[in-house]
């Protein structure tokens, strides 16, 4: 009985090469860099802070910090804002049953894009508000979207949610753009910011995020049995004893939280959310007990890699990292699409 | 097994009365289906039944009402084949039977060897077994009906509810599905409550009908006491014929207007 094709568990296969990958894309983020260190004291460096292990890395003062205090929390911080905004994008696109869903789609990035606008009018771009008005004005356009959408369609329908979410997210740009007319110096950071960067100098960032992408996390993982669930839609979901509408509420709570913290510290970067649920469903079907934890380790592998990609194409300038993951993305997406024969079923 | 029971049920949506007042009482083993117009509240007091609506009145099954415990338990005693359901294409046939098992999980659990046994007997119970590793969308319309029902079987509910469970099958497939469905209720006693269009297949599988008629049951009993020309007339637009087939069985024809072509 083909019971393993039919039942469609994790298999090791698949984890397995995605740690592979995301390991071996985290080494290579943090030997790679704009000052040539040798590869050899790195891992020195790096295995010296093991317990037990001393090894003497030869680097000096400078170098190490380099390496403690520029590559490693970049390529910490790489992974875990592309982990949770793909577990974030695949969460949406089941829980609304919609392909196009991202992270973004209830008013996330309109809003943090308001409070970032606001935080860098008011108190410059280099603020530590800045990311704190971000968090903040990603999470109030989401309450909001929810609370208008529930009043709209009494929160049973997820269409009456999405639609709530456009109106607040052409709200929240009409009063950025607003702000940003009346402020024409700060243009440049704004849309520096809404570009996406991993800038970061120490943990202060990925301490930052850390706590969020992991409650985040946690949640959607335990939530995708019932993802497959409300693939049915949501009568009959109903009629399986599970509310479809308390479900949405919680998926969305949590992939709200890691996105708003997400971007944060990063500002918006595009694509993760979308492609890499879609390529991990191309590639191994479509139940989301497999999609959540593959998109989880494909997204952070994914993001790794495009910002070594920003770090390194023009050195020393950096490319958006916006810029790499649709430039790298767009092309890997197309060739899954292609050799694929599954669809996205209704 | 218990029975399914409505009092005073009544549905509305947006101030429309879809269903108004209806009581019946279905038992355990027994077989009733709906019948009446398009808009008569059929599958309205479907959804009534199986909660998944607002309604006012009260339904319990063996006497436990809805409201009296949380959705997750009724879904342990009603399971629902509904007339278009959703079926996601890159799903495999066991994984979706698999869903069935839902009601008998915690929120947050994942299922058990013994429910993964449970959801492929109710494959192989419908003949399905062979389909397991099939996506849904690769299903012909007998094959989806089959494997819907096999999805509802392994809720191991008291009670199953079916909407135009034979809709877009051709003759053949339809009463294979009915067969299979006259089959589970004679072996686990389950209450069979369908709505059903086509007047004959109904009045042969079902014990009783339940004519309804703008919210509202205009008859209820025996199929050879409620298909009377009187309550034939309630179908707007019909000329039918009340007939006898070989076996004694009603046939309810439809007869064309005007003169009958000539027999060739």
């Amino acid at each position: 009985m083909t019971r393993s094709r039919a039942l469609r568990r994790l298999s090791p296969l698949p984890v397995g090469v995605l740690l592979l990958l995301l390991l071996g894309a985290m080494a290579a983020g943090v030997l790679v860099g704009a000052v040539g260190l040798s590869p050899r004291a790195v891992l020195a460096e790096l295995a010296d802070r093991l317990p037990v292990i001393s090894v003497d890395s030869g680097l000096g003062e400078r170098s190490a910090a380099i390496v403690w205090d520029l590559r490693l929390p970049r390529v910490v911080l790489a992974a875990l804002v592309g982990a949770t905004l793909a577990a974030a994008g695949a969460s949406y696109q089941g829980v609304f049953r919609n392909p196009l869903a991202d992270p973004y789609l209830l008013g996330v990035a309109a809003g943090a894009g308001l409070g970032a606008t606001l935080g860098i009018v008011g108190t410059g771009p280099a603020s530590p508000l800045v990311p704190a008005a971000a968090f903040a004005g990603a999470v109030v356009a989401v309450l909001l979207t929810y609370a208008l959408g529930s009043a709209a369609g009494g929160g049973r329908s997820g269409t009456t949610l999405v639609l709530a979410g456009v109106a607040v997210a052409a709200f929240f740009t009409a009063v950025q753009t607003f702000v940003q007319q009346r402020h024409a110096d700060t243009v440049r950071e704004v849309y520096s910011w809404i570009l996406g960067r991993l800038s970061t100098v120490g943990w202060s960032e990925v301490t930052l995020l850390a706590p969020y992408a992991a409650v985040s996390l946690v949640v959607l993982l335990f939530h995708r049995r019932l993802l497959d669930v409300l693939a049915v839609g949501e009568e009959e979901a109903a009629t399986l004893g599970v509310s479809a509408s308390r479900v949405r509420l919680v998926v969305v709570a949590a992939a709200t939280l890691g996105t708003a913290a997400a971007v944060a510290v990063s500002g918006l970067i595009g694509f993760v959310g979308i492609v890499v649920p879609h390529a991990v469903r191309l590639l191994v079907g479509s139940s989301y007990r497999v999609i959540l934890p593959l998109s989880v380790l494909g997204g952070a592998a994914f993001l790794v890699l495009a910002d070594l990609g920003a770090r390194t194409l023009a050195a020393p300038a950096e490319v958006p990292l916006g810029v790499i993951t649709a430039f790298v993305g767009a092309p890997f997406f197309a060739v899954v699409l292609r050799s694929s024969r599954r669809g996205w079923g209704p | 097994m218990s029975g399914i029971s409505a009092r005073g049920v009544g549905v509305r949506y947006n101030g429309r009365v879809a269903v108004a007042g209806v009581d019946c009482s279905v038992e355990g083993g027994e077989w009733v289906a709906l019948v009446g117009p398009n808009g008569a509240g059929k599958t309205s007091l479907l959804r009534a039944l199986a909660g998944t609506v607002a309604a006012s009145g009260m339904v319990a099954v063996g006497g436990r009402s809805r409201r009296e415990m949380p959705r997750r338990r009724w879904a342990r005693l009603v399971a629902v084949v509904a007339q278009h359901p959703l079926l996601p294409a890159g799903m495999t046939v066991a994984e979706y039977v698999l869903l069935g098992r839902t009601p008998h999980l915690g929120y947050l659990a994942a299922e058990g060897a013994n429910d993964v046994a449970a959801a492929l007997a109710a494959l192989e119970r419908l003949d399905a077994g062979a389909l397991a590793a099939r996506h849904l969308g690769s299903l012909s319309g007998g094959e989806r009906q089959r494997v819907v029902l096999a999805r509802a079987l392994a809720q191991e509910p008291e009670v199953l509810l079916l909407d135009e469970p034979t809709a877009s099958l051709d003759v053949g497939h339809q009463q294979q599905v009915l067969d299979l469905v006259e089959s589970l209720r004679r072996e686990r006693g389950m209450a069979v409550v369908s709505a059903l269009h086509d007047l004959t297949l109904a009045a042969q599988y079902a014990d009783r009908l339940l004519f309804l008629d703008g919210g509202r049951v205009a008859a209820d009993g025996p199929p050879a006491t409620v298909l009377t020309p009187e309550v034939l007339g309630r179908f707007p637009g019909a000329r039918v014929a009340l007939l006898q087939g070989p076996g004694g069985e009603l046939v309810v024809a439809p007869r064309r207007a005007g003169p009958a072509p000539p027999a060739a």
